[in-house]
This record gives structure tokens, C-alpha cells and sequence, in this order.
């Protein structure tokens, strides 16, 4: 008798399923073209570029969920990672699928309501790929009928929306030289866009637009000019051609000013600034690109001569505001190595820069934005340490508030070693090497990610700071502390919320403009990615992924 | 709430200057201070010459050529002491595998304080002494056993360390004694909480978040408590312990008997 029941229960739900089935496959074949990634902010319900639209504000007009309901959200759905590992990829919802990458290189549709898969790809990267810091990959992007997914053996695949097959696969650079791409690529019109990772190795960097119908290369801009180029003496002999500046992280674009943003990596040797003298350009700068041909039209060099691997690889965050009076298309910028930014994104003139931790590789900026270094004695703590005061995770900026909320470091220092390196073709070429500040020897210190459910280096290694910051002074307006470092991103609402979350796997919804604690949700596992917000049906989702699990909550029905 | 960030910023702003303090000048203090339970920098490159010269051909630059031997890591086969590797240098061993070698006792001293040194020239090589009179200070007269669990025996409140030889340094081992609070991890002060219940727990932290902190209490509970439920949180920088009464060889005992200890 039991067994018909739940027979009959099973066809039932087999049947709903096939309905809803159906249902998504008519919706899948609609497409998303680039009008619609364009004007991302007129459809909150979907998720429909790295950064949520091209300012790489990751506010979602949503509102449903507010400061007071956000208390009664519960667990929809968790889909499980196969790979352990770091899970640092940022989904994508079109039209009620979400599309989120796994460890090395696979490819999941999933239907954004259950959680259930629709099909999943799987790309093995060569044998010789190197990265540096995990086989990390930051997500997709989507552009008309297809999505894209570059590889960790460079290569950037574009595959069928609807069913997950490869229609192409081409190179974006040497995998035997130790060229990657770990970010989400960007959809720009009809291209799309990768840099490549590789800072550790000797690579020479570049960003590389390829036509997204066919895989075909558009442009390619260096991000070490080479000789003839302006700049090209910032570099002494033939250190530009295994300088590093790679860029992993996506880019930001202005359609007005036809420009796409970018934040480039470390030169290299990480460690030894003596062993390339010169400024070094254009590592730890932001350049602007053309959106058609990659022409460089301007760049702001962060950290000119870096020895303490400060990649300026942060989101490019865009925002019209006025300010101190005046209407100004700006650039909002929290760098790894330690100072907040804003830019005249149009020039790229500098026009504020304050430090939001303690720093003491520089005693400040010129006028120029440029830092007055002060080199600590050999043996000696830097502030902030290796991994930055900040770094990759994506920022975010409320219109609503006018305020700039990103994860920050604090009492993080780092001891750095200078050593003779030697470039060889593929291999690390790091040019000594670090140790990070403890109170005791030998004590445990904090590295990349989190691998351990016993905090035992304690906040007295470096703790989480969540700053809210107010682009007009270079202020924080207030910070919200976590006992571990974070390397989550951020992600506002126009109810004022603030969602993000920590190494400790807390989930937190936040006051975005009083910086209190509204309510949270302990997930277990480190959050090293930016939550996301979408609508099915009329009902808000927020998406989180945490340790090996993607967690997708909405109000209580 | 309020007045318990603040506290905890106090803490933290401390721990900071502590931290810059003792960056100030750690080698050169902790050198004055330890003078006889460590070989001199001059023994340890001496001896790296010496290991050169004489060992490397057989044993490795790394030391870890002969079998179940890795000298750079401090494993042997049967040597614990450094008067059993004075023993096994000038001796020889395995049945003439090693030959014995007649150095004068400065190179002798050299080459034993280079593989404390775990082969680092500017590291630094701690005494070791008899593991069998360490462990009967352990017990005894050095006032180890009051507080600390070995294999089962001993009170939980302070760590066990039934492992702590597989896990520690000798130099960390001996700093521990010698000067805790400069040797002691920040998981381990001492900390005393005040619930909103008015109950004041003394313990060890064993884990902390932005909102919990687990510790082990006096009576050996294991006991999570909410910040939000605590009217007081302190964490001592000072340590539990002081720094030891013993004198330089019954320290190098001790860390010879702790050295031994690898846990199951």
C-alpha cells in the first residue's frame, strides 16, 4: 500500500519536474544579448555578468527581502561541489538558470528554484597547467546563446546555453610558459575578454579579446609595453619580457566612454624589486582599454616598483556621483596594498587616496597619487602584509548609501625575503620569499584560504574588517569586525542590506548603513566569493557558496 | 556588547605594541638571556664547514640521504642527546657503515649544533640533554606534571603533550621554558569570562569566532559560549606559567625528554 503511494508521488513530482522541465528549456532558448548585459540594472531578477552589470557595483535593485523579513529567510536549496577545494566561483541566473563553474574547469546549468542540474561540463586541463595559489576559477560569463569559461590551461571555451556542449575552444596563451585564466571572462558587445594569470611565473601579461561567435582573436594589449611603446623604459633590459602583471580578475566597462577597466597583477620577481629597476609599468596599475580595438588610453599605477606582490587585480568599481560638489564619472578603488582610491575614470586622474589600514611600506601619496616609499629594514614587518590590506574579492557600492563596502585586513604584517632569481621559461620566478608576522615563533599564521575548523592564529595574526567607506573624505563611516580575515565579497540591495560573508562561513545580512548586525546564519565553510541576488516567480533568491556547498535562501512562504 | 569590543581593542592594540616590541630586538635579547642552553653562532658555521667537508658525502647536503636517518629534521636512529651524537660521531656505528671521526671537541660541538640548527647557518641550536633525568624534572622538581597531561596521565587544563615533540622545535620547546609569555600561542592565554549569569569561567581557548568561543574551563568541561551572552571577556597576555627555575643542563633534559614525546 505504501509502496503505491509513494510510486504515484514519484511519478507526480516526475511529471512536475518534466513541466518545469520544459518550462526552462522554452526559456533558455531566449537570449541574452547585449542590450540586455547592458542595461543589467533594469532586470534585478538576473545575475547576468560577473559583477552583476558593467559599473561592478553588485547592487540589485531587489528589495523583497529587507531589514525587516531578512531575520525569516530560510535554506531552499544547497548544491554539494564533487572538488574540494576553494569554491571561488560567482554564479550567473538568466532567466531562471544559474550557471556556476566547479573545480578545475566544469560547467553546471542548475535550475535556480531546486538546485537541480541540468547538465555539467567538463574541460581537464593539461597536465602542465600552473597556478600559483589553487586551480581556481571565478565563474562564467554569458553573451546571446552561449556561455563562456576560460581554463587554468589557458583556453577559453565557449559552450551551448542550452545543452553544455563545446562549440569552441581556442588558446588564450602558452600553458607551458604557465599562462592561465582563472577569472570570469566579460562579454563586451561582440567580444569577449580574458586576461591571463601567470604573475608568478615570468609571464608577460595581457588582456585578449576573442569575436564570441567564433573564438577568432580580436585584440590583445600587453600589460608590459614592449620596446617602442610609451613607457617601455619603466622596465631595464629585457625584464619586460617575464615581468608578470597578469589580470585574474574580470574588468569593469563605461559604454559611454567606449572603455573597459582593468586591474593588473604584480610585476615579477614577486620579491625582488632591486633585480627590476624601474617603475615597472603597467604592473599594479588600472589601465583603461578600448572596448573595440584594446587600445590603452590611459593608467594609474598603484604601487610603481612593488616588492611586496600588492596586485592591484581588485574589481574596477564605476559609479556616477558628485563629488565634493561636482558631477564626476569615477573609479572606486581599495588596493591590496593598503590605500583606498577615487579616480577620474574618463582620464584617469587621481583624486583622493587614503590609507584604510596601517601601512608602512609608504608614509602616503604625492599629489599624484603616487606613494612616497619607505622600505622597512631588512627583518622587519611590512604593513599590510603579502595577501594585502585587501585583494581579489569583489567590492561593493550602494547608490543608495553613496557608500564603498569591501573586506580589509587589519594587523596583518608580513616579514618579505629578497633573494637573485633566476628566469626560467614556465618555472616559479617568485625572487625570495615571506613569512607572515606572529606573536610567537613558530606560532600559526594565516595564508591563502582556510583549511582549518580551529582558528588557532587568532585575531592576534590579523582579523576581518568590513569597512564602509565614504568615497568623498576616504573615511570609513563605520567597519564591522570579524575575529578571522575575510576574503569575501560584498553584495548591497536597494532595501539596504548588505550581504557577505567570512573565512569563519558565517553568512551575514548587515544594516548597510549603520553597519549593524540584522541576522546570520552559521554555513560552515569559508565564503571566499561575493553572494548574489536573483527572482523567479516573484520570489528573491540570494545565493552563497560556502566551503563545498552553494547555499540559495528566500523568505520564509 | 560595547564595553566588550572595547576591551577586545584594548586587547588587540597590545598585543600589537607587544608584537613591535618584541620585533624590536628579539635575537639579541633572547641570545643574552639563553647564553648557555644554546651553541654560539660561530659553533653552528663551524660546524656547517665541518658537515661539508666530512658528513655530506654519506649523509646529504640535506641530511637525508642514509635511511631512516634525516639529521637536518633531528631523526635518528637511536641518538636522542647530543652526547649520544658525540657518542655515535666519534665511535661510528652500524656495525662500520659509519666510521668513527676524530675531531677536536670545538668541531665536534660545530658539527652537533648545525643539526640543531636543522642545517641553517644563522638558526638557532638548542642543548639537549638526557631524556631519563628529563622526564623525572618533568615530574618533579620542574612542576610540569601539575598541569600538563602526557599519555593520559595529568590534569586537561593546560595542553597535553603526548605529541609535542613531533610538533614543536627544540628551540620552541626551550623558549617555552625559559620565557612562556614570549613562547606561548595566542590560543593558549589564559582566559577569564563573566557570563550575564553572573558565572566567571577561568580556561583555555580551544577555538573562537566572530560570535562563540569554545574553551576548556578548570573542571575540564569543554564549554562554547555566545559573546553576546558575556559581560566581560579577558584574555591574559600574561601565561599560567613562569618562566622556569631550572637550571641550563635540567632545562636541556627537559626538552630532551619533551623531544621524545610523538604522540600514538
Amino acid at each position: 500500500m505504501m509502496k503505491r503511494i509513494d510510486m504515484s508521488i514519484g511519478c507526480l513530482l516526475r511529471l512536475l519536474t518534466l513541466t518545469i522541465g520544459l518550462a526552462f528549456a522554452t526559456t533558455a532558448v531566449a537570449q541574452a544579448p547585449y542590450e540586455r548585459i547592458l542595461n543589467a540594472a533594469d532586470e534585478p531578477e538576473n545575475w547576468l555578468t560577473y559583477n552583476g552589470g558593467y559599473m561592478s557595483q553588485r547592487h540589485s535593485l531587489l528589495d523583497q527581502i529587507n531589514p525587516d523579513n531578512v531575520s525569516t529567510l530560510e535554506l531552499k536549496w544547497v548544491l554539494q561541489n564533487q572538488v574540494f577545494g576553494a569554491w571561488q566561483s560567482n554564479p550567473l541566473i538568466v532567466d531562471g538558470i544559474m550557471y556556476v563553474t566547479e573545480r578545475p574547469n566544469s560547467v553546471m546549468a542548475v535550475d535556480a528554484v531546486t538546485g537541480r542540474v541540468f547538465w555539467k561540463f567538463r574541460h581537464t586541463p593539461v597536465e602542465g597547467a600552473r597556478i600559483c595559489c589553487g586551480a581556481n576559477n571565478r565563474g562564467v560569463a554569458v553573451l546571446d546563446d552561449k556561455v563562456y569559461m576560460g581554463t587554468l590551461d589557458a583556453r577559453l571555451i565557449a559552450l551551448d546555453r542550452v545543452n553544455g556542449q563545446p562549440l569552441w575552444n581556442v588558446e588564450v596563451g602558452d600553458v607551458d610558459q604557465s599562462y592561465s585564466v582563472t577569472m570570469a571572462p566579460l562579454a563586451v558587445k561582440d567580444k569577449i575578454m580574458v586576461g591571463v594569470g601567470g604573475g608568478e611565473f615570468g609571464i608577460r601579461g595581457y588582456v585578449a579579446a576573442f569575436d564570441a561567435e567564433t573564438g577568432e582573436l580580436a585584440w590583445k594589449t600587453y600589460t608590459i609595453p614592449g620596446p617602442g611603446e610609451a613607457n617601455h623604459d619603466s622596465w631595464e633590459g629585457d625584464d619586460w619580457e617575464h615581468g608578470g602583471a597578469p589580470v585574474w580578475i574580470t574588468g569593469s566597462f563605461d559604454p559611454e566612454l567606449n572603455l573597459t577597466y582593468w586591474g593588473v597583477g604584480n610585476p615579477g620577481p614577486d620579491w625582488n624589486a632591486g633585480q627590476r629597476p624601474g617603475d615597472n609599468l603597467y604592473s599594479d596599475s588600472a589601465i583603461a582599454l578600448d572596448a573595440d580595438t584594446g587600445e590603452l588610453k590611459w593608467h594609474f599605477q598603484f604601487t610603481p616598483n612593488d616588492g611586496y606582490d600588492y596586485d592591484s587585480v581588485q574589481v574596477p568599481v564605476l559609479a556616477d556621483i558628485n563629488f565634493r560638489g561636482t558631477p564626476k564619472k569615477v573609479m572606486m578603488w581599495a588596493n591590496r596594498n593598503g590605500y583606498f582610491y577615487v579616480l577620474d575614470r574618463v582620464t584617469g586622474e587621481f583624486l583622493e587616496g587614503k590609507p584604510f589600514v596601517t601601512v608602512n611600506w609608504s608614509s602616503g601619496l604625492d599629489e599624484n597619487g603616487r606613494p612616497i616609499p619607505t622600505p622597512q629594514p631588512e627583518g622587519m614587518p611590512t604593513y599590510p602584509g603579502n595577501q594585502g590590506g585587501t585583494n581579489w574579492y569583489p567590492p561593493s557600492f550602494s547608490p543608495n548609501t553613496g557608500l564603498f563596502y569591501f573586506s580589509a585586513w587589519e594587523n596583518y604584517a608580513t616579514i618579505y625575503r629578497a633573494e637573485e632569481s633566476e628566469y626560467i621559461p614556465g618555472r616559479a620566478f617568485l625572487g625570495g620569499g615571506f613569512s607572515v608576522l606572529a606573536p610567537a615563533p613558530g606560532a600559526p599564521t594565516i595564508g591563502i584560504g582556510r583549511t582549518n575548523p580551529i582558528n588557532n592564529w587568532t585575531n592576534e595574526v590579523g582579523f576581518a574588517s568590513l569597512k564602509a567607506m565614504d568615497p568623498q573624505t576616504g573615511e570609513a563611516v563605520w567597519s564591522y569586525n570579524q575575529f578571522d580575515v575575510s576574503d569575501s565579497g560584498m553584495l548591497t540591495t536597494a532595501s539596504d542590506l548588505l550581504f557577505t560573508g567570512g573565512r569563519e562561513g558565517y553568512f551575514h545580512a548587515i544594516d548597510a548603513r549603520s553597519g549593524e548586525l540584522i541576522w546570520n546564519v552559521n554555513l560552515g565553510g569559508q565564503i571566499v566569493m561575493a553572494p548574489v541576488t536573483y527572482m523567479v516567480d516573484g520570489v528573491q533568491y540570494v545565493s552563497v557558496i560556502s566551503g563545498n556547498g552553494l547555499s540559495t535562501f528566500a523568505l520564509r512562504e | 556588547m560595547k564595553s566588550l569590543q572595547k576591551t577586545q581593542t584594548a586587547l588587540e592594540i597590545l598585543g600589537v605594541l607587544g608584537l613591535l616590541l618584541l620585533l624590536a630586538g628579539p635575537r639579541v635579547a633572547l641570545a643574552q638571556e639563553l647564553g648557555d642552553h644554546q651553541y654560539t653562532t660561530d659553533a653552528i658555521q663551524t660546524g656547517s664547514r665541518i658537515y661539508t667537508r666530512e658528513c655530506a658525502l654519506c649523509h646529504g647536503p640535506q641530511g637525508d640521504i642514509v635511511d631512516g636517518v634525516n639529521l637536518r629534521r633531528g631523526q635518528f636512529k637511536t641518538a636522542q642527546s647530543d652526547d649520544d651524537l658525540r657518542r655515535i660521531i666519534t665511535a661510528g656505528t652500524g656495525g662500520g657503515q659509519m666510521p668513527g671521526f676524530s675531531f677536536a671537541d670545538a668541531e665536534l660541538s660545530g658539527v652537533i649544533a648545525y643539526i640543531r640548527a636543522g642545517f641553517d647557518p644563522d638558526g638557532i641550536a638548542v642543548r639537549i640533554g638526557d631524556p631519563v633525568r628529563g622526564q623525572a624534572l618533568f615530574e618533579g622538581k620542574g612542576d610540569c606534571s601539575n598541569c600538563h597531561r602526557i599519555n593520559g596521565v595529568g590534569p586537561r587544563t593546560a595542553p597535553d603533550l603526548s605529541d609535542i615533540g613531533a610538533v614543536r622545535t627544540p628551540a620552541s620547546l626551550q623558549r617555552n621554558l625559559l620565557d612562556p609569555a614570549t613562547a606561548i600561542l595566542p590560543i593558549n592565554r589564559p582566559v577569564r569570562l563573566v557570563t550575564r549569569n553572573e558565572e566567571t569561567i577561568i580556561g583555555r581557548r580551544l577555538n573562537e569566532d566572530t560570535y562563540t568561543v569554545q574553551v576548556i574551563d578548570s573542571q575540564e568541561r569543554l564549554r562554547s559560549l555566545k559573546k553576546s551572552d558575556l559581560v566581560s571577556y579577558e584574555i591574559s597576555m600574561a601565561p599560567s606559567k613562569a618562566p622556569t627555575t631550572l637550571n641550563s643542563e635540567e632545562v636541556a633534559d627537559v626538552v630532551g625528554y619533551l623531544l621524545t614525546l610523538r604522540g600514538l
